[in-house]
């Protein structure tokens, strides 16, 4: 059966690394839905979230071939445990008279705010699982959106232990 | 002391215990070859097509299980390398290629002979690097041979721009590495090990299947003692031929598309089987769904993502070979079961059913030329101990099938990626690696021309190879494909336009033979290896629409093979 994974990937942050895994996954004809990665608190690692669908099958052989990439340190699957994930998205709408108000409480209601406004416009920024995000875009649909742009997906295992 | 990029290079080399660097000079790697000049540790091969240093170096690495060391200039250098890399990455073969890089402030200006070199090989090597400081060159080699020729070993690149081969530091090569990243698994884990046991011994139809990984891990002897302990039938891939003696009577010879009957039956219908430094490579399984649908898989291998990669495995155990092996034999000795001698006898005859087909007969009385009654003359001439490269194609397979290895790292031929043009320059890095040996390389007329120009390295450095070539005239795979799926339609012939393989070779410095006869082989061959000194090219005209049987043809199952 076919379904969503999120897999943690922590890297030696060293120029190619990113493109090792991108790579990997075109030429092996995985699927990537989205990758995240940035530095660590500790500046010789980069962290990657990656989600990817497919059968267990292809996730488990996905895993491996990332692992074996000599940059890659250490993966896990995080989708295999209980697991918090996020997502940030900014989204700049038209705003004007009466809508200033609609998009205003459509904001509250997702427990987002509004980062910068011009006379007709406005940028929202919402924080929250995909689920969430997907339901935002959808209660903005009577607004005209100039520009969306998302984080893609990050997560970490739920718990006392760290990755390492 | 400090040293020049260059001369740690030659350094960490030296190291390294290396004697031969395949390569051919640019501008790029001009101070390395200034640094190469001014010392006599390392020899340096020049061959005539970086390709051909790959292929060289690859050979150098199959003959004797140390990595080959490969340097080339920027740009077409590098890329002119790409083939061999991805051949020696396809089988797992430790090599180290230095690539020149132009100067760091050049770098992303489509500067003269610049190529993103760490870019175009990253999907094909087991790692790469691209040197930044003189600093790093020392570690960044010591990294670039324990990452080569550990765990699955395999091709690594380091890229160096020029300006720090001239730049200047201290030399210390580090005695040990560590890295975070990359600990290959050694030893098996003890469970997987005992329940392995127990299904081997639970087996009443049992198959050992052997890889090229068995070579490659030094694991013969391991093997030898456990497949004689049981008394089991194995098989082996195109790549582990030699692993386990084929003279052996345990032995069912090879396994796949032009696999033995016996060995493709048997592997069907065994009900355990035992996967040893094997992939479950498309040309072994067939069709996967039809793939051994009895059986339970034990599987060992070094490299966890081969295994459940394209067949669903039982009990893996990841680890190297020979290790496993020898825990395995342990165990064997201590455990009070046995084998079910009442089924294997059973299972036994019916694989002497099977053996009876004589699937590789083939006409002995024909009045043309029989690739395959080359290579059998050519395994009594050479007394079956020849050093053997192939190229791809039709006399790959005669070869692989008719010559019969008894001993590992003797049969060397690009599996993988079936590259042609393999077979000259890796018969030349398997004879610098062992100068008193018998080397031949058999190839056919299409193979050979892909990489001829390495005869003039051959001359140079007087190796005295002996190459047969199986000239039907056609690239004789692909005829033998069109005249089974494709109503005989010989798309690509050149017949008409093919050179003078004679005058060839003598203009390249060689003897040249035309063999045009059946009775004429032994003598040729017997005249061939009776001069040590040249360099012999053996031109055998033979049957041109001869074709390799058996045949398992795409789609099929193991046990719809095609007989003669």
């Amino acid at each position: 059966m076919t379904r969503r994974h999120i897999v943690s990937i922590l890297l030696e942050n060293e120029a190619g690394a990113l493109s090792r895994v991108a790579g990997l996954f075109s030429a092996r004809a995985y699927n990537i839905e989205s990758l995240t990665v940035a530095p660590t608190d500790d500046p010789s690692l980069s962290r990657m979230t990656l989600v990817t669908t497919g059968t267990d099958d292809i996730v488990e052989q996905v895993c491996k071939q990332l692992n074996k990439l000599v940059d890659v340190v250490k993966l896990v699957d995080l989708t295999k445990d209980e697991h918090v994930e996020r997502e940030l998205i900014l989204i700049k709408v038209k705003a004007e008279n009466e809508q200033r108000d609609e998009v205003k409480r459509i904001v509250d209601i997702f427990d987002g705010q509004i980062i910068d406004m011009t006379d007709t416009t406005y940028t929202l920024e919402i924080t929250g699982d995909s689920k969430k995000i997907d339901a935002v875009l959808k209660a903005l649909q009577g607004i005209t959106i100039l520009e969306v742009v998302r984080s893609g997906q990050l997560g970490m295992g739920r718990g006392d232990k760290g990755m390492i | 002391m400090e040293l020049t990029g260059a001369e740690i290079i030659i350094e960490c080399l030296k190291a390294e215990g290396i004697d031969y660097v395949f390569g051919y000079p640019g501008g790029a790697v001009l101070h390395i070859y200034d640094a190469f000049y001014k010392q006599d540790d390392v020899q340096h091969i020049l061959v005539r097509h970086e390709q051909g240093a790959t292929h060289a170096a690859d050979g150098y690495a199959r003959a004797t299980g140390k990595a080959g060391v490969v340097l080339v200039t920027s740009g077409p250098g590098a890329t002119n390398a790409v083939t061999g890399i991805a051949t020696a990455y396809m089988d797992s073969i430790p090599m180290i290629v230095i690539t020149g890089q132009v100067p760091k402030h050049l770098i992303g200006n489509d500067a003269f002979q610049e190529v993103d070199s760490v870019g175009i090989t990253r999907p094909i090597v087991k790692h790469n690097f691209l040197i930044n400081d003189v600093k790093d060159v020392a570690e960044t080699f010591k990294k670039a041979f324990y990452v080569a020729t550990t765990g699955r070993p395999g091709p690594v690149v380091i890229d160096i721009p020029k300006d720090i081969t001239a730049e200047v530091t201290e030399f210390v090569y580090p005695e040990k590495i560590e890295m975070r990243s990359y600990n290959p698994t050694v030893k098996g884990h003890y469970g997987q090990i005992k329940r392995a046991v127990d299904l081997i011994l639970s087996a009443e139809r049992p198959m050992i299947y052997t890889g090229g990984g068995v070579i490659l891990g030094n694991g013969s002897e391991q093997l030898r003692e456990f497949v004689r302990k049981l008394g089991y039938p194995i098989t082996q891939t195109l790549m582990g031929l030699g692993a386990f003696p084929a003279s052996d009577p345990l032995s069912l010879g090879m396994l796949g598309m032009h696999g033995t009957y016996e060995a493709n039956m048997g592997m069907h219908h065994c009900d355990v089987m035992i996967a040893i430094g094997a992939r479950f490579d498309d040309r072994v399984t067939g069709n996967l769904e039809k793939f051994c649908p009895d059986a339970k898989i034990i599987h060992i291998d070094v490299d966890p993502a081969s295994i459940s990669k394209n067949v669903k495995v039982d009990i893996p155990i990841v680890g190297e070979v020979a290790p496993v092996l020898d825990a395995l034999n342990r165990a064997l000795d201590k455990t009070d079961k046995t084998v079910n001698k009442g089924a294997l006898e059973k299972w036994w005859a019916q694989i002497n059913e099977w053996r009876s087909q004589d699937c590789l007969k083939y006409d002995r009385n024909s009045e043309k030329i029989k690739p395959q009654y080359v290579i059998e003359e050519l395994h009594k001439v050479t007394q079956g101990d020849a050093f053997i490269t192939s190229d791809v194609g039709q006399h790959q397979m005669f070869a692989a099938q008719y010559y019969g290895f008894d001993k590992p790292r003797r049969w060397i031929n690009s599996g993988g990626l079936g590259t042609m043009g393999f077979g000259l320059p890796a018969a030349m890095g398997v004879q610098l690696a062992h100068p008193d040996e018998t080397v031949a390389c058999i190839t056919g007329e299409s193979s050979i021309q892909m990489c001829i120009q390495e005869l003039s390295t051959c001359l140079q450095y007087s190796l005295p190879l002996k190459i047969v070539n199986l000239n039907n005239g056609y690239m004789g795979m692909v005829r033998q494909w069109q005249e089974f799926f494709y109503e005989k339609r010989y798309a690509m012939s050149y017949f008409d336009s093919l050179p003078d393989f004679v005058a060839l070779a003598e203009s390249y410095g060689h003897v040249g033979i035309k063999i045009e006869k059946p009775s004429d082989v032994r003598g040729a061959l017997e005249e061939a290896f009776a001069q040590k000194d040249r360099l012999v090219f053996l031109d055998f005209i033979t049957d041109r629409e001869e074709n390799v049987y058996p045949m398992i043809p795409a789609g099929a199952g193991m046990n719809e093979m095609i007989l003669v």
